[in-house]
């Protein structure tokens, strides 16, 4: 039993979405990973937020779709993945970055989004105890949301298995097999598999992947830390993301998941390039001392977690879905920029019409913009 | 309730204050810890979990846990760490805290950095050796610790220490120990100590975060020693949260440490030192000690612990396990069962004992995080005592003098070499209880067997580990005097030999663990009486009454409790009644705060006295009319209660998150191996205390499922160790926390 339609390399946040896809499809999938179990990269690092408000199409539309199975998918399985709608805010506090989200706004709603500018006082309401001095307004989607990555890669673990999706792991892969420029398999340090399409879904391990492939995948890992409180009351619903730049930092993003928890991140200025995931002493009093600027009474609310992630950046801040072309059957899900958990369910579905052949006339708009052979020329207004 | 008259420890008031709790004013004493304050009033409960509701207790008293967690004046705390204060607002915790709302933007301070030589964390009996070494020898040392006082676990133990009086202070109670160690370093100016400070974490800088106060502070050590002790088990059965079951430290930390009297009549599961040493302080606070049950065939801890507690009237069940605690929020009684070779419960063997609590005393894991996180880091990082290895507070003594002059050594410090023999000394102080001469083996002796065991029929395994026979023999000949050691097993141990003056106690071949014996003089002075850590040396003396000679016996329960002309039980070695006889005289060896009580005993009985019975038919119960004392109905089981009331939801693994041994096990038969995706998937291990209280648990699981450990996988370690509030990061000086 080593033949198979697909193998996917890389359990965690866009592999897993893939393989349920891929199953669903009747394609038989393996996935491998060289981790003991699924979610052990990137995705349990990632605080769970979930936005379709980015400023071009191709995200728009794909979270748009992960969203719709995010939230509804209590309802279709049964399973709790702490899905709560609780909104996104960019609460602006300088005319700049007015400016700037006011002039995003006509883009997000062209593709369909709800969103809208809300005054000083609005925001107030949907995040009491914000900072209000210079709180010039602010926008809010309050159709976006977030999960817990944790409980979400689990569930969509456990569906794809369901549909027959094989697992493999503490599996390292070790070469891509090729013949006539088309993909034959997959070799690990355990065994062989074969396979016509090979998704390369390896996050921050994606460019040594395409390069086993000879696929050069411009994705260079920097790393942020967040963390995690203890639960209390819930009094703010959205994701605050405060866009101005502070000590060694940039934005500062946080909300209260569905336990209670704030988990909360922060982006480091400048960047920190490689893959170091161990937590510095850094960290948290940069973060302590901007989160209770803004609002100041989680300055008692108690830190119960750090950690540090990675995020797999290409040149723009656009991650790449695309068939390689050459060699063949070679699928490329990389580059996710720190949001593989938001886009993951919505490239999963991409993935799978592109390995059945299926893309819409909108699919073919949409991947458009996460072309592996474009200029990189361009670049996210806010990641 | 509150400790009024203790044998061992001092009672000082203090001042009182007053404080609410639920809008009910209770008074406390000031500086002590809520929950301690909370006990001392009778309330026990704590609040109720915001997901299934179920009552909160204490469990770790000491900062582990969380599940003690109470609102003060308006924010959410650990009550067993933080301070009652004039006035202060306690409320119980029902539900989720909401956040109060701050008036004023706090303004953020800096984070210093401090460069030490050597960053110890920790000061108890390793730590603080391993400092006394390192500052005599000039290091600049840092020395941190959680409490407000230096000592660790030894300012809980009223008890004589067992070891080596040359190298760890053997035969001094641990109490003592502390304030010894704690002056010396005091004289000591290279060695810095932070009280009421926490270490939280290392970093991948190289820097561990220490919360001094209030203070957030960034420690840059050239070398870390991580000599944080050790934290309780906890054990899965029915009932096994129920506010009124907690660890024996956490007891031990109420009585001793907080002289607060939380129980009336307590069960202790383990058979351990740790849950023996607590029943034995139980009984010194004046609390009944309704039994004490040992999974195993045998009790693991010192037999003379366990002859102790035997003697004093504590039965002690071996081969029984607990079937639940049960009780309508809060714990009202155990049923224990006897449990067949596999450990199973023999079904028709169960008894139900009414107590109002149960101490879970399964023994200690390290607590070596900071440390495993440290070497992890690539920094150069040591580790000592129990958490690196749990063993007596004698041994830690030791690892933390060896491992203090490996640093210093590491250093570059000119310390010299280290003794080879103290390797060789801190492996026998390490070593498990030896062999039990005689085959005297502590097993099950009930109340009844123990009541009804006509003396006559004891043979000589009770007359002394040297033989009454000889004693006999020689006493025929002329009068004499002299010590009778009721020790029969090899443990590192030896203040009779330098208690002698006139060095008539010798150990074989001089070796630490070997059994006591008498050659020579005795000029009757019981000094050797009243240092025996294990109170396991009478002294009987021919002089004056050659067929009824006066046998003196230490006693350390209460000084009140005995008076001359008393009629009291008297026991065997291992708590066989013997008979009564009246007390002939009580003499206060204040050195050591024992009471030598005398009696006259006939020749053939003298020398297999050992003991006075306390309960069960003992002084408490025949003489002694305060209520609430115990008498022999209440060591007898209850009419056996049904288990129809404990639900499976009641066996809790993760009590943080309040996750079910059901589900734990659901999930690992579904194939989950990797610790992480086992947290994902059920949340257990994701609560307050990081999942130190339940990752050893879930182990013992995957064990029992026939998973080996080197299938699994362990959950990553992550900064912090406790919860701290996010203000504390930013050095905020006002607005913070409570008491501002």
């Amino acid at each position: 039993m080593k033949n198979f339609d697909v193998i996917v390399i890389g359990a965690g946040s866009t592999g897993v979405p893939c393989a349920m896809f891929l199953a669903e499809a009747k394609l038989k999938t393996l996935v491998i990973d060289l981790m003991p179990s699924v979610g052990q990269g990137q995705n349990k690092t990632a605080i769970g937020g979930i936005r379709a408000t980015h400023s071009d199409g191709s995200k728009i539309k794909t979270c748009l779709e992960s969203i719709t199975i995010f939230r509804d998918w209590r309802r279709l399985e049964g399973d709790d993945i702490g899905w709560q709608e609780g909104g996104y805010t960019f609460p602006a506090y300088r005319e700049g970055d007015e400016t700037l989200l006011k002039n995003t706004l006509a883009v997000q709603k062209k593709f369909g989004l709800d969103i809208d500018w809300i005054d000083s006082a609005a925001v107030r309401k949907i995040v009491p105890g914000i900072n209000p001095e210079n709180l010039r307004g602010a926008t809010y989607s309050p159709h976006d949301g977030n999960a817990s990555p944790l409980l979400a890669i689990n569930a969509f673990f456990r569906k794809s298995v369901k549909l027959g999706a094989a697992y493999r792991f503490n599996e390292k892969v070790v070469q891509i097999l090729i013949e006539n420029g088309s993909i034959k398999g997959v070799k690990t340090n355990k065994d062989t598999y074969q396979a016509p399409f090979v998704v390369n879904a390896a996050g921050a391990g994606a460019a040594q992947i395409g390069a086993m492939a000879g696929v050069n995948l411009p994705v260079v890992c920097d790393s942020h830390e967040g963390g995690i409180t203890e639960p209390v009351e819930k009094f703010f619903a959205p994701m605050v993301v405060d866009m101005r730049p502070g000590k060694s930092s940039k934005n500062i993003y946080f909300y209260q998941n569905d336990e209670g928890q704030i988990v909360f991140c922060l982006t480091p200025e400048p960047i920190i390039i490689g893959t170091d995931r161990r937590s510095t002493s850094l960290f948290l009093p940069l973060i302590a001392e901007r989160m209770i600027a803004l609002i100041p009474r989680l300055a008692n609310i108690k830190v119960r977690r750090v950690w540090r992630g990675l995020y797999p950046m290409t040149p723009d801040g656009f991650p790449i879905v695309d068939a390689a072309g050459q060699p063949k059957g070679f699928i490329i899900a990389a580059g996710f920029c720190g949001q593989g958990f938001m886009l993951g369910p919505g490239v999963g579905k991409l993935v799978q019409k592109l390995v059945t052949g299926s893309l819409s006339q909108d699919d073919r708009q949409t991947l458009e913009g996460f072309r592996l052979r474009r200029q990189f020329a361009g670049m996210e207004v806010f990641k | 309730m509150r400790i009024t008259k203790h044998p061992i420890l001092p009672v000082e008031t203090g001042e009182e204050i007053t404080f609410f709790f639920n809008g009910k004013l209770f008074k406390a004493r000031r500086g002590e810890v809520i929950s301690s304050a909370l006990f001392a009033n009778g309330i026990a409960v704590f609040g109720h979990h915001s997901k299934d509701k179920s009552p909160q207790g204490i469990f770790c008293a000491n900062g582990q846990c969380s599940q003690c967690s109470v609102i003060a004046d308006g924010l959410p705390v650990k009550s067993c760490v933080t301070a009652v204060n004039e006035g202060m607002r306690v409320e119980s915790l029902e539900k989720l805290p909401s956040l109060p709302e701050l008036e004023n933007l706090p303004a953020a301070g800096e984070v210093n950095v401090v460069k030490p030589d050597v960053f110890i964390v920790g000061a108890g009996p390793a730590g603080m050796m391993a400092a006394i070494e390192l500052g005599k020898l000039g290091a600049k040392v840092l020395l941190v610790d959680d409490k407000h006082r230096p000592g660790g676990k030894l300012v809980l133990q009223t008890h004589k220490f067992f070891g080596s009086s040359a190298d760890c202070y053997a035969g001094m109670r641990g109490i003592g120990i502390a304030s010894e160690l704690e002056k010396e370093i005091g004289n000591i100016p290279s060695v810095e100590t932070w009280l009421n400070s926490v270490a939280i974490g290392v970093f991948s800088d190289k820097k561990a975060g220490v919360l001094k106060g209030k203070e957030y502070v960034l420690v840059e050590p050239k070398t870390v020693l991580v000599a944080a002790g050790a934290r309780e088990r906890s054990l899965v059965f029915p009932g096994n949260t129920l506010p009124g079951v907690y660890g024996a430290g956490a007891f031990q930390t109420l009585v001793n440490r907080d002289l607060v009297k939380p129980s009336r009549r307590l069960f202790i599961i383990g058979g351990g030192n740790v849950g023996l040493i607590a029943g034995y302080h139980a009984l010194q606070a004046g609390i009944e000690v309704v039994g004490l049950i040992e999974v195993l065939p045998q009790v693991g801890g010192y037999k003379v612990h366990a002859d102790k507690l035997q003697r004093l009237g504590v039965p002690i069940y071996c081969s029984h396990a607990v079937i639940g605690v049960e009780g309508n929020g809060k714990a009202e009684s155990i049923t224990i069962a006897e449990v067949t070779d596999n450990f199973k419960p023999k079904p028709g063997t169960e008894k139900t004992f009414a107590v109002d609590t149960v101490l879970v005393a399964v023994g200690l894991n390290p607590i070596d995080e900071l440390y495993r996180q440290a070497v992890s880091f690539g920094m150069k990082a040591f580790v000592a005592g129990d958490a690196e290895e749990i063993a007596e507070a004698s041994a830690a003594i030791f690892s933390g003098k060896i491992t203090g002059l490996k640093i210093a050594a590491s250093l570059g410090l000119n310390c010299g070499a280290i003794n080879p023999q103290w390797e060789e000394k801190m492996k026998v102080l390490k070593a498990k209880p030896g062999k039990i001469s005689n085959q005297c083996v502590t097993t099950h002796v009930t109340p009844a067997q123990a009541g009804v065991q006509p003396a006559d029929n004891l043979d000589s395994r009770f007359r002394g580990n040297d033989g009454g026979e000889q004693l006999h023999k020689s006493a025929g000949r002329k009068a004499n005097v002299r010590p009778i050691f009721h020790c029969f097993q090899e443990i590192p141990c030896d203040p009779c030999v330098s208690a002698c003056p006139k060095h008539s106690i010798r150990l074989t071949e001089d070796q630490l663990t070997a059994l006591p014996r008498f050659e020579g003089e005795c000029t009757g002075c019981a000094k050797c009486v009243a240092t025996c850590p294990g109170l396991a040396i009478t002294l009987v003396d021919y002089r004056k009454d050659k067929d009824n000679p006066l046998v003196t016996i230490a006693f350390e329960i209460g000084n009140d409790l005995l008076a001359p002309g008393q009629e009291v039980t008297i026991v065997s070695a291992t708590g066989e009644t013997l008979g009564q006889f009246p007390v002939a005289a009580i003499r206060d060896f204040k050195i050591n705060r024992t009471l030598l009580v005398s009696l006259k005993i006939p020749a053939a009985l003298a020398p297999q006295v050992a003991g006075i019975r306390l309960q069960g038919n003992g002084v408490r119960s025949s003489f002694v009319t305060c209520p609430g004392q115990v008498t022999n109905e209440d060591l007898t089981p209850l009419p056996q209660m049904t288990n129809e009331d404990l639900t499976p939801s009641q066996n809790i693994v993760c009590r943080c998150e309040r996750v079910t041994a059901e589900k734990i096990k659901e999930a690992v038969k579904s194939g989950v191996t990797d610790f992480n995706q086992l947290k994902a998937i059920t949340r257990a291990g994701m609560g307050a205390c990081g999942g130190r209280t339940c990752e050893p648990l879930i182990l013992g699981m995957y064990k029992s499922e026939g998973i080996p450990l080197n299938k699994t996988t362990l959950s990553t370690l992550r900064p912090f160790v406790m919860e701290v509030p996010l203000g504390q990061f930013a050095n905020i000086k006002k607005g913070l926390g409570i008491g501002d």
